[in-house]
Protein backbone atom coordinates (compact mmCIF):
# COMPACT_ATOMS: atom_id res chain seq x y z
CA UNK A 1 0.00 0.00 0.00
CA UNK A 2 1.33 3.90 -0.81
CA UNK A 3 0.00 7.02 -1.19
CA UNK A 4 0.07 6.79 -4.66
CA UNK A 5 -1.81 3.73 -5.18
CA UNK A 6 -4.22 5.33 -2.32
CA UNK A 7 -4.44 8.90 -4.89
CA UNK A 8 -5.07 6.35 -8.06
CA UNK A 9 -8.22 4.73 -6.65
CA UNK A 10 -9.04 8.14 -5.37
CA UNK A 11 -8.80 9.68 -8.92
CA UNK A 12 -10.60 7.02 -10.40
CA UNK A 13 -13.80 7.19 -8.10
CA UNK A 14 -13.80 10.96 -7.96
CA UNK A 15 -14.69 11.07 -12.05
CA UNK A 16 -16.94 7.87 -12.39
CA UNK A 17 -18.82 9.74 -9.28
CA UNK A 18 -18.49 13.38 -10.71
CA UNK A 19 -19.13 12.31 -14.15
CA UNK A 20 -22.32 10.36 -13.04
CA UNK A 21 -23.84 13.41 -11.15
CA UNK A 22 -23.19 16.18 -12.83
CA UNK A 23 -24.75 14.34 -16.38
CA UNK A 24 -27.24 12.86 -14.69
CA UNK A 25 -30.03 15.81 -14.29
CA UNK A 26 -32.39 13.46 -11.72
CA UNK A 27 -28.92 13.10 -9.37
CA UNK A 28 -27.47 16.85 -9.95
CA UNK A 29 -30.96 18.70 -9.70
CA UNK A 30 -31.67 18.07 -6.24
CA UNK A 31 -28.89 19.32 -4.37
CA UNK A 32 -29.12 22.47 -6.37
CA UNK A 33 -32.77 23.18 -6.22
CA UNK A 34 -33.53 22.13 -2.40
CA UNK A 35 -30.86 25.12 -1.40
CA UNK A 36 -31.96 27.76 -3.68
CA UNK A 37 -35.42 26.92 -2.54
CA UNK A 38 -34.40 27.89 0.78
CA UNK A 39 -32.44 30.42 0.29
CA UNK A 40 -35.50 31.91 -2.16
CA UNK A 41 -38.18 30.96 1.19
CA UNK A 42 -35.84 32.62 3.77
CA UNK A 43 -33.96 35.60 2.46
CA UNK A 44 -37.14 36.42 0.27
CA UNK A 45 -39.72 35.32 2.88
CA UNK A 46 -38.64 36.23 6.00
CA UNK A 47 -36.84 39.40 5.28
CA UNK A 48 -38.67 40.85 8.09
CA UNK A 49 -37.65 39.02 10.73
CA UNK A 50 -34.53 41.18 10.87
CA UNK A 51 -36.48 44.25 12.36
CA UNK A 52 -37.46 41.92 15.08
CA UNK A 53 -35.83 43.96 18.50
CA UNK A 54 -32.44 42.45 19.44
CA UNK A 55 -31.77 40.97 15.97
CA UNK A 56 -28.13 42.07 15.90
CA UNK A 57 -26.36 41.14 12.96
CA UNK A 58 -23.71 43.57 11.02
CA UNK A 59 -24.85 42.86 7.00
CA UNK A 60 -28.08 42.01 5.61
CA UNK A 61 -30.55 39.25 6.18
CA UNK A 62 -30.32 37.99 2.44
CA UNK A 63 -26.67 37.69 3.57
CA UNK A 64 -27.52 36.13 6.92
CA UNK A 65 -29.32 33.25 5.40
CA UNK A 66 -26.96 33.24 2.69
CA UNK A 67 -24.57 31.69 4.70
CA UNK A 68 -27.11 28.89 6.09
CA UNK A 69 -27.91 28.11 2.83
CA UNK A 70 -23.92 27.78 1.71
CA UNK A 71 -23.31 25.60 4.76
CA UNK A 72 -26.37 23.35 4.32
CA UNK A 73 -25.81 22.88 0.43
CA UNK A 74 -22.12 21.61 1.44
CA UNK A 75 -23.65 19.53 3.74
CA UNK A 76 -26.43 18.06 1.79
CA UNK A 77 -23.72 17.96 -1.51
CA UNK A 78 -22.26 15.32 1.08
CA UNK A 79 -25.59 13.32 1.85
CA UNK A 80 -26.40 13.38 -1.88
CA UNK A 81 -23.03 11.57 -2.45
CA UNK A 82 -23.77 8.98 0.22
CA UNK A 83 -27.01 7.72 -1.94
CA UNK A 84 -24.00 7.29 -4.89
CA UNK A 85 -22.42 5.14 -2.70
CA UNK A 86 -25.26 3.23 -1.59
CA UNK A 87 -26.17 2.73 -5.10
CA UNK A 88 -23.05 1.64 -6.17
CA UNK A 89 -23.21 -1.38 -3.71
CA UNK A 90 -26.38 -2.20 -4.66
CA UNK A 91 -25.92 -2.29 -8.46
CA UNK A 92 -22.47 -4.73 -7.11
CA UNK A 93 -20.19 -1.64 -8.58
CA UNK A 94 -18.63 -1.53 -4.97
CA UNK A 95 -17.79 -5.20 -4.90
CA UNK A 96 -15.90 -5.05 -8.24
CA UNK A 97 -14.05 -1.89 -6.96
CA UNK A 98 -12.99 -3.25 -3.73
CA UNK A 99 -11.47 -6.26 -5.84
CA UNK A 100 -9.51 -3.78 -8.60
CA UNK A 101 -8.56 -1.57 -6.34
CA UNK A 102 -4.92 -1.67 -4.29
CA UNK A 103 -5.34 0.76 -1.65
CA UNK A 104 -9.56 0.96 -0.58
CA UNK A 105 -8.95 3.71 1.87
CA UNK A 106 -8.57 5.40 -2.23
CA UNK A 107 -12.62 4.84 -2.19
CA UNK A 108 -13.23 7.01 0.69
CA UNK A 109 -11.14 9.67 -0.28
CA UNK A 110 -12.74 9.57 -4.02
CA UNK A 111 -16.00 9.53 -3.10
CA UNK A 112 -14.88 12.59 -0.37
CA UNK A 113 -13.04 14.68 -3.48
CA UNK A 114 -16.03 14.16 -5.67
CA UNK A 115 -18.96 15.65 -3.85
CA UNK A 116 -16.36 18.37 -2.92
CA UNK A 117 -16.51 19.09 -6.93
CA UNK A 118 -19.67 18.46 -6.73
CA UNK A 119 -20.53 21.12 -3.82
CA UNK A 120 -18.14 23.16 -5.34
CA UNK A 121 -20.38 23.75 -8.80
CA UNK A 122 -23.55 24.29 -6.53
CA UNK A 123 -21.75 26.73 -3.81
CA UNK A 124 -21.08 28.92 -7.46
CA UNK A 125 -24.53 29.31 -8.54
CA UNK A 126 -25.99 29.71 -5.08
CA UNK A 127 -23.24 32.53 -5.26
CA UNK A 128 -23.99 34.13 -8.51
CA UNK A 129 -27.82 33.80 -7.11
CA UNK A 130 -27.35 35.61 -3.89
CA UNK A 131 -24.90 38.66 -5.39
CA UNK A 132 -27.76 38.67 -8.37
CA UNK A 133 -30.45 39.74 -6.25
CA UNK A 134 -28.16 41.73 -4.13
CA UNK A 135 -26.24 40.62 -1.43
CA UNK A 136 -23.92 42.81 0.28
CA UNK A 137 -20.79 41.79 1.61
CA UNK A 138 -18.68 43.18 4.14
CA UNK A 139 -15.70 40.63 4.57
CA UNK A 140 -12.42 41.04 2.78
CA UNK A 141 -11.42 38.43 0.39
CA UNK A 142 -9.56 36.65 3.31
CA UNK A 143 -13.03 36.87 5.04
CA UNK A 144 -14.75 34.89 2.16
CA UNK A 145 -11.84 32.35 1.74
CA UNK A 146 -12.53 31.42 5.13
CA UNK A 147 -16.11 31.08 4.78
CA UNK A 148 -15.79 28.74 1.79
CA UNK A 149 -13.37 27.01 3.40
CA UNK A 150 -15.59 26.13 6.19
CA UNK A 151 -18.23 25.15 4.04
CA UNK A 152 -15.90 22.77 2.44
CA UNK A 153 -15.23 21.54 5.95
CA UNK A 154 -19.10 21.05 6.73
CA UNK A 155 -19.20 19.31 3.25
CA UNK A 156 -16.28 16.87 4.13
CA UNK A 157 -18.14 16.01 7.18
CA UNK A 158 -21.63 15.50 5.69
CA UNK A 159 -19.49 13.17 3.05
CA UNK A 160 -17.88 11.33 5.50
CA UNK A 161 -21.05 10.58 7.56
CA UNK A 162 -23.26 9.59 4.50
CA UNK A 163 -20.12 7.11 3.39
CA UNK A 164 -19.63 5.58 6.47
CA UNK A 165 -23.51 5.04 6.64
CA UNK A 166 -23.67 3.77 3.01
CA UNK A 167 -20.54 1.06 3.74
CA UNK A 168 -22.50 -0.02 6.78
CA UNK A 169 -26.35 -0.54 5.20
CA UNK A 170 -25.27 -0.67 1.77
CA UNK A 171 -28.14 -0.25 0.12
CA UNK A 172 -30.34 2.95 -0.90
CA UNK A 173 -32.84 2.57 2.02
CA UNK A 174 -30.07 4.31 4.38
CA UNK A 175 -31.21 7.24 2.58
CA UNK A 176 -33.08 8.52 5.46
CA UNK A 177 -30.90 7.79 8.28
CA UNK A 178 -27.95 9.42 6.36
CA UNK A 179 -30.32 12.84 5.92
CA UNK A 180 -32.29 12.71 8.77
CA UNK A 181 -29.27 13.55 11.28
CA UNK A 182 -27.87 16.22 9.14
CA UNK A 183 -31.34 17.87 8.37
CA UNK A 184 -31.80 18.32 12.19
CA UNK A 185 -28.21 19.23 13.05
CA UNK A 186 -28.75 21.92 10.75
CA UNK A 187 -32.10 23.22 11.56
CA UNK A 188 -31.36 22.61 15.33
CA UNK A 189 -28.70 25.54 14.64
CA UNK A 190 -29.22 29.62 14.36
CA UNK A 191 -31.32 29.20 11.46
CA UNK A 192 -33.42 31.83 11.32
CA UNK A 193 -32.16 34.48 13.98
CA UNK A 194 -28.85 34.85 16.39
CA UNK A 195 -28.49 32.62 18.54
CA UNK A 196 -29.59 35.27 21.59
CA UNK A 197 -33.11 35.57 19.90
CA UNK A 198 -33.69 31.83 20.22
CA UNK A 199 -36.50 31.24 23.80
CA UNK A 200 -36.74 27.66 25.72
CA UNK A 201 -35.39 24.09 24.33
CA UNK A 202 -34.59 25.35 21.23
CA UNK A 203 -32.06 27.36 22.61
CA UNK A 204 -30.99 25.07 24.74
CA UNK A 205 -30.31 22.59 21.44
CA UNK A 206 -28.41 25.73 19.67
CA UNK A 207 -26.39 26.34 21.93
CA UNK A 208 -24.76 22.96 22.10
CA UNK A 209 -24.97 22.33 18.44
CA UNK A 210 -21.26 22.03 17.18
CA UNK A 211 -22.69 23.29 14.04
CA UNK A 212 -24.09 26.74 15.75
CA UNK A 213 -20.11 28.29 16.20
CA UNK A 214 -19.25 27.16 12.41
CA UNK A 215 -22.56 29.72 11.29
CA UNK A 216 -21.84 32.18 13.95
CA UNK A 217 -18.25 32.35 12.37
CA UNK A 218 -19.64 32.41 9.01
CA UNK A 219 -21.73 35.17 9.59
CA UNK A 220 -19.48 36.61 11.12
CA UNK A 221 -17.30 36.28 7.90
CA UNK A 222 -19.54 37.37 5.39
CA UNK A 223 -20.40 40.66 7.69
CA UNK A 224 -16.88 41.34 7.81
CA UNK A 225 -17.03 41.18 11.99
CA UNK A 226 -14.97 38.08 12.43
CA UNK A 227 -16.18 35.82 15.69
CA UNK A 228 -15.30 32.39 16.66
CA UNK A 229 -13.43 31.80 13.43
CA UNK A 230 -10.97 29.76 15.31
CA UNK A 231 -13.89 27.50 17.80
CA UNK A 232 -15.49 26.81 14.26
CA UNK A 233 -12.11 25.58 12.05
CA UNK A 234 -11.50 23.39 15.03
CA UNK A 235 -15.12 22.10 15.53
CA UNK A 236 -14.73 21.73 11.67
CA UNK A 237 -11.39 19.92 11.64
CA UNK A 238 -12.61 18.00 14.95
CA UNK A 239 -15.49 16.65 12.72
CA UNK A 240 -14.42 15.52 9.77
CA UNK A 241 -11.62 13.44 11.93
CA UNK A 242 -14.32 12.05 13.37
CA UNK A 243 -16.20 10.93 10.43
CA UNK A 244 -13.00 10.26 8.53
CA UNK A 245 -12.69 7.27 11.33
CA UNK A 246 -16.43 6.70 10.93
CA UNK A 247 -15.76 5.70 7.06
CA UNK A 248 -12.88 3.90 7.27
CA UNK A 249 -14.54 1.73 9.75
CA UNK A 250 -17.36 1.77 7.69
CA UNK A 251 -15.46 0.46 4.67
CA UNK A 252 -13.57 -2.19 6.52
CA UNK A 253 -16.76 -3.97 7.62
CA UNK A 254 -17.70 -3.58 3.83
CA UNK A 255 -14.68 -5.35 3.13
CA UNK A 256 -15.35 -8.22 5.72
CA UNK A 257 -18.68 -8.85 4.39
CA UNK A 258 -17.52 -8.67 1.14
CA UNK A 259 -18.40 -5.53 -0.34
CA UNK B 1 -64.86 -13.41 -10.21
CA UNK B 2 -66.40 -10.58 -7.92
CA UNK B 3 -63.54 -8.11 -9.60
CA UNK B 4 -64.66 -8.82 -13.38
CA UNK B 5 -68.67 -8.96 -12.54
CA UNK B 6 -69.53 -6.54 -10.04
CA UNK B 7 -70.07 -2.94 -9.53
CA UNK B 8 -67.46 -0.05 -9.61
CA UNK B 9 -67.90 0.22 -5.70
CA UNK B 10 -66.37 -3.02 -5.53
CA UNK B 11 -64.02 -2.59 -8.47
CA UNK B 12 -62.63 0.42 -5.66
CA UNK B 13 -63.03 -1.21 -2.69
CA UNK B 14 -60.81 -4.08 -3.88
CA UNK B 15 -57.91 -1.97 -4.93
CA UNK B 16 -58.62 0.60 -2.64
CA UNK B 17 -57.98 -2.70 0.25
CA UNK B 18 -54.61 -3.78 -1.74
CA UNK B 19 -53.41 -0.04 -1.97
CA UNK B 20 -54.23 0.33 2.23
CA UNK B 21 -52.21 -3.20 3.04
CA UNK B 22 -49.46 -1.85 0.62
CA UNK B 23 -49.14 1.45 2.46
CA UNK B 24 -49.27 -0.07 5.65
CA UNK B 25 -46.71 -2.60 4.81
CA UNK B 26 -43.88 0.18 4.24
CA UNK B 27 -42.87 1.63 7.36
CA UNK B 28 -40.99 4.19 5.73
CA UNK B 29 -43.91 5.31 3.67
CA UNK B 30 -45.62 6.26 6.67
CA UNK B 31 -43.28 6.64 9.28
CA UNK B 32 -41.54 9.95 7.21
CA UNK B 33 -44.71 11.36 6.41
CA UNK B 34 -45.52 11.30 9.58
CA UNK B 35 -42.33 12.84 11.78
CA UNK B 36 -40.61 14.96 9.24
CA UNK B 37 -43.86 17.66 9.39
CA UNK B 38 -44.10 17.80 12.73
CA UNK B 39 -39.84 18.15 12.91
CA UNK B 40 -39.97 20.83 10.63
CA UNK B 41 -43.01 22.28 12.74
CA UNK B 42 -40.75 21.89 16.07
CA UNK B 43 -37.74 23.67 14.64
CA UNK B 44 -40.22 26.46 13.29
CA UNK B 45 -41.86 27.20 16.27
CA UNK B 46 -38.54 27.45 17.50
CA UNK B 47 -36.85 28.97 15.41
CA UNK B 48 -39.39 31.79 14.26
CA UNK B 49 -40.87 32.44 17.55
CA UNK B 50 -39.35 36.08 17.71
CA UNK B 51 -41.36 36.91 14.33
CA UNK B 52 -44.11 36.93 16.62
CA UNK B 53 -42.95 40.32 18.24
CA UNK B 54 -43.42 41.53 14.38
CA UNK B 55 -46.22 44.69 14.29
CA UNK B 56 -49.00 43.38 13.19
CA UNK B 57 -48.30 39.23 13.29
CA UNK B 58 -51.57 37.70 13.89
CA UNK B 59 -51.09 35.62 16.96
CA UNK B 60 -48.16 35.20 19.79
CA UNK B 61 -47.94 32.00 19.35
CA UNK B 62 -46.04 30.87 16.73
CA UNK B 63 -46.90 27.06 16.88
CA UNK B 64 -50.60 27.88 16.56
CA UNK B 65 -49.46 30.17 13.32
CA UNK B 66 -47.31 26.67 11.54
CA UNK B 67 -49.56 24.14 12.40
CA UNK B 68 -51.79 24.51 9.63
CA UNK B 69 -48.16 23.84 7.20
CA UNK B 70 -47.73 20.26 8.38
CA UNK B 71 -51.26 19.24 6.74
CA UNK B 72 -50.56 20.61 3.91
CA UNK B 73 -46.81 18.97 3.81
CA UNK B 74 -48.77 15.77 4.58
CA UNK B 75 -50.71 16.26 1.30
CA UNK B 76 -47.32 16.73 -0.83
CA UNK B 77 -45.89 13.68 0.74
CA UNK B 78 -49.61 11.96 -0.79
CA UNK B 79 -48.32 13.10 -4.38
CA UNK B 80 -45.36 11.56 -4.18
CA UNK B 81 -46.74 7.89 -2.65
CA UNK B 82 -49.48 7.98 -4.95
CA UNK B 83 -47.09 8.27 -7.89
CA UNK B 84 -44.34 5.96 -6.63
CA UNK B 85 -47.53 3.32 -5.88
CA UNK B 86 -49.10 3.95 -9.19
CA UNK B 87 -45.24 4.23 -11.26
CA UNK B 88 -44.36 0.26 -9.53
CA UNK B 89 -47.80 -0.77 -10.79
CA UNK B 90 -46.99 -0.27 -14.26
CA UNK B 91 -43.01 -1.02 -13.73
CA UNK B 92 -44.35 -4.47 -12.61
CA UNK B 93 -46.84 -5.43 -15.10
CA UNK B 94 -49.56 -4.97 -12.25
CA UNK B 95 -51.30 -2.78 -14.89
CA UNK B 96 -50.71 -4.51 -17.97
CA UNK B 97 -52.55 -7.59 -15.87
CA UNK B 98 -55.71 -5.28 -15.06
CA UNK B 99 -55.95 -4.55 -18.21
CA UNK B 100 -57.22 -7.52 -19.54
CA UNK B 101 -60.16 -7.57 -17.45
CA UNK B 102 -62.95 -5.13 -17.24
CA UNK B 103 -61.79 -2.71 -14.54
CA UNK B 104 -62.70 0.66 -15.75
CA UNK B 105 -59.99 2.99 -14.93
CA UNK B 106 -62.29 5.21 -12.98
CA UNK B 107 -62.09 2.36 -10.43
CA UNK B 108 -58.80 2.27 -10.76
CA UNK B 109 -57.70 5.74 -10.46
CA UNK B 110 -59.74 5.55 -6.90
CA UNK B 111 -58.66 2.65 -5.53
CA UNK B 112 -55.13 3.66 -6.34
CA UNK B 113 -55.62 5.89 -4.05
CA UNK B 114 -57.45 4.35 -1.38
CA UNK B 115 -54.09 3.62 0.68
CA UNK B 116 -53.02 7.41 0.58
CA UNK B 117 -55.93 8.76 1.47
CA UNK B 118 -56.08 6.44 4.04
CA UNK B 119 -52.59 7.68 5.46
CA UNK B 120 -53.52 11.18 5.00
CA UNK B 121 -56.27 10.91 7.07
CA UNK B 122 -53.98 9.03 10.42
CA UNK B 123 -51.86 11.72 9.27
CA UNK B 124 -54.35 14.97 9.71
CA UNK B 125 -55.13 13.73 13.22
CA UNK B 126 -51.84 13.37 14.17
CA UNK B 127 -50.73 16.76 13.52
CA UNK B 128 -54.02 18.10 15.40
CA UNK B 129 -53.07 15.80 17.94
CA UNK B 130 -49.84 16.95 18.62
CA UNK B 131 -51.05 20.79 18.09
CA UNK B 132 -53.64 20.45 20.82
CA UNK B 133 -50.98 18.01 23.26
CA UNK B 134 -48.33 21.15 22.80
CA UNK B 135 -51.26 23.90 23.73
CA UNK B 136 -52.73 25.04 20.18
CA UNK B 137 -56.53 25.75 21.07
CA UNK B 138 -58.64 25.95 17.98
CA UNK B 139 -60.57 29.08 18.04
CA UNK B 140 -62.96 27.43 15.67
CA UNK B 141 -63.70 24.53 18.21
CA UNK B 142 -64.05 20.72 17.70
CA UNK B 143 -66.38 21.67 14.93
CA UNK B 144 -63.42 23.21 13.45
CA UNK B 145 -60.90 20.40 14.11
CA UNK B 146 -63.33 18.02 11.64
CA UNK B 147 -63.19 21.02 8.98
CA UNK B 148 -59.21 20.97 9.20
CA UNK B 149 -59.56 17.05 8.87
CA UNK B 150 -62.13 17.42 5.56
CA UNK B 151 -59.97 19.77 4.65
CA UNK B 152 -56.78 17.78 4.54
CA UNK B 153 -58.59 15.09 3.28
CA UNK B 154 -59.18 17.10 0.02
CA UNK B 155 -56.16 18.32 -0.42
CA UNK B 156 -54.11 14.92 -0.33
CA UNK B 157 -56.43 13.91 -2.55
CA UNK B 158 -55.85 16.45 -5.40
CA UNK B 159 -51.96 16.20 -5.03
CA UNK B 160 -52.80 12.40 -5.06
CA UNK B 161 -54.15 12.77 -8.23
CA UNK B 162 -51.32 15.06 -9.78
CA UNK B 163 -48.83 12.57 -8.43
CA UNK B 164 -50.65 9.39 -10.27
CA UNK B 165 -51.21 11.94 -13.18
CA UNK B 166 -47.23 12.00 -13.15
CA UNK B 167 -46.90 8.20 -12.69
CA UNK B 168 -48.98 7.63 -16.12
CA UNK B 169 -47.36 9.56 -17.71
CA UNK B 170 -43.98 8.69 -16.91
CA UNK B 171 -44.41 5.29 -15.50
CA UNK B 172 -41.18 5.60 -13.79
CA UNK B 173 -40.72 5.66 -9.81
CA UNK B 174 -37.04 7.34 -10.19
CA UNK B 175 -39.09 10.01 -12.78
CA UNK B 176 -42.10 10.33 -10.46
CA UNK B 177 -39.20 10.43 -7.20
CA UNK B 178 -37.65 13.67 -9.54
CA UNK B 179 -40.81 15.74 -9.48
CA UNK B 180 -42.19 15.45 -6.28
CA UNK B 181 -39.56 18.04 -5.47
CA UNK B 182 -41.25 20.49 -8.12
CA UNK B 183 -44.18 20.21 -5.99
CA UNK B 184 -42.12 21.07 -2.89
CA UNK B 185 -41.41 25.02 -4.51
CA UNK B 186 -45.19 25.80 -4.09
CA UNK B 187 -45.03 24.61 -0.50
CA UNK B 188 -41.58 27.45 0.10
CA UNK B 189 -42.99 29.78 -1.75
CA UNK B 190 -46.02 30.84 0.45
CA UNK B 191 -47.23 32.22 3.15
CA UNK B 192 -46.22 28.97 5.16
CA UNK B 193 -43.66 31.06 7.60
CA UNK B 194 -44.96 34.76 7.48
CA UNK B 195 -48.23 36.29 7.14
CA UNK B 196 -48.74 37.66 2.95
CA UNK B 197 -48.44 41.53 4.39
CA UNK B 198 -45.81 41.07 6.56
CA UNK B 199 -43.75 40.17 3.61
CA UNK B 200 -40.67 42.40 2.97
CA UNK B 201 -39.74 41.51 -0.22
CA UNK B 202 -42.19 42.68 -2.92
CA UNK B 203 -41.25 39.68 -5.54
CA UNK B 204 -41.91 37.19 -2.93
CA UNK B 205 -45.38 38.76 -1.71
CA UNK B 206 -46.22 38.62 -5.86
CA UNK B 207 -45.04 34.92 -6.36
CA UNK B 208 -47.11 34.18 -2.44
CA UNK B 209 -50.01 36.06 -3.78
CA UNK B 210 -50.32 33.48 -7.21
CA UNK B 211 -49.88 30.48 -5.46
CA UNK B 212 -53.04 28.63 -4.37
CA UNK B 213 -51.51 26.44 -1.97
CA UNK B 214 -51.32 29.96 0.54
CA UNK B 215 -54.96 29.81 0.20
CA UNK B 216 -54.87 26.28 1.53
CA UNK B 217 -52.83 26.56 4.26
CA UNK B 218 -54.66 30.29 5.32
CA UNK B 219 -58.02 28.31 5.16
CA UNK B 220 -56.45 25.71 7.44
CA UNK B 221 -54.61 28.82 9.33
CA UNK B 222 -57.91 30.40 9.90
CA UNK B 223 -60.12 27.62 11.52
CA UNK B 224 -56.87 27.75 14.13
CA UNK B 225 -55.91 31.14 14.99
CA UNK B 226 -59.00 33.50 13.70
CA UNK B 227 -62.09 31.19 13.95
CA UNK B 228 -65.04 30.74 11.19
CA UNK B 229 -63.75 32.75 8.35
CA UNK B 230 -65.69 31.93 5.48
CA UNK B 231 -63.78 33.95 2.79
CA UNK B 232 -60.63 31.77 3.58
CA UNK B 233 -62.45 28.45 3.94
CA UNK B 234 -64.49 28.74 0.71
CA UNK B 235 -60.81 30.03 -1.22
CA UNK B 236 -59.18 26.85 0.03
CA UNK B 237 -61.92 24.36 -0.41
CA UNK B 238 -62.47 25.65 -3.82
CA UNK B 239 -58.72 25.22 -4.60
CA UNK B 240 -58.49 21.95 -2.82
CA UNK B 241 -61.59 20.63 -5.08
CA UNK B 242 -60.40 22.73 -8.27
CA UNK B 243 -56.87 20.51 -7.57
CA UNK B 244 -58.98 17.27 -7.48
CA UNK B 245 -60.86 18.10 -10.28
CA UNK B 246 -57.83 19.00 -12.68
CA UNK B 247 -55.73 16.26 -11.21
CA UNK B 248 -58.25 13.42 -12.03
CA UNK B 249 -58.92 15.46 -15.45
CA UNK B 250 -55.16 14.37 -16.55
CA UNK B 251 -54.86 11.14 -14.71
CA UNK B 252 -57.94 10.19 -16.70
CA UNK B 253 -56.75 11.80 -19.79
CA UNK B 254 -53.11 9.60 -19.39
CA UNK B 255 -55.03 6.40 -18.28
CA UNK B 256 -56.20 4.76 -21.21
CA UNK B 257 -53.10 4.89 -22.91
CA UNK B 258 -51.38 2.61 -19.97
CA UNK B 259 -54.26 0.63 -20.19
CA UNK B 260 -54.58 0.27 -24.12
CA UNK B 261 -56.46 -3.26 -24.02
CA UNK B 262 -55.20 -4.30 -27.74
Amino acid sequence: MNVSDSLAVARGVAWRQLHNAVLNPTIFFPSLAFPLLNFAAFAGGLSRVSEVPGFNFAGSYTAFQFVFVLLQSAAFSGVFSGFGVARDFETGFTRRLMLTAPNRSGIVLGYAIASACRWLITAAVITAVAFAVGMQVGGDGVDLFGLYALALLVNFAGTLWSTGVAMRIRSQQAGPVMQMPVFLILFFAPVYVPLDLLQGWIHAVASVNPLTPVMEAARGLVSGEPTKTLVAFGTGVALVLAFSSWAIRGLRRAEAVGG
Amino acid sequence: MTVVSSGLAVQVGYLARRSVIRTLRQPAAVFFPLVFPVLLLAVNSGGLKAETNLPGFPTDSFLAFALAVPFIQGGLFATGNAGIDVAKDIQTGFLNRLALTPMRGVALLLGELGGVMGLALIQAIFYLVIGLVFGVRLESGIAGGLVMIALAAVIALGFAAFGAYAALRTGSTEAVNGIFPVFFVFLFISSMNIPRNLMGTDWFRWCATANPVSYLIEGMRSLIITGWDGQALGLAFGIGIGVIVVGFALAAAALPERMART
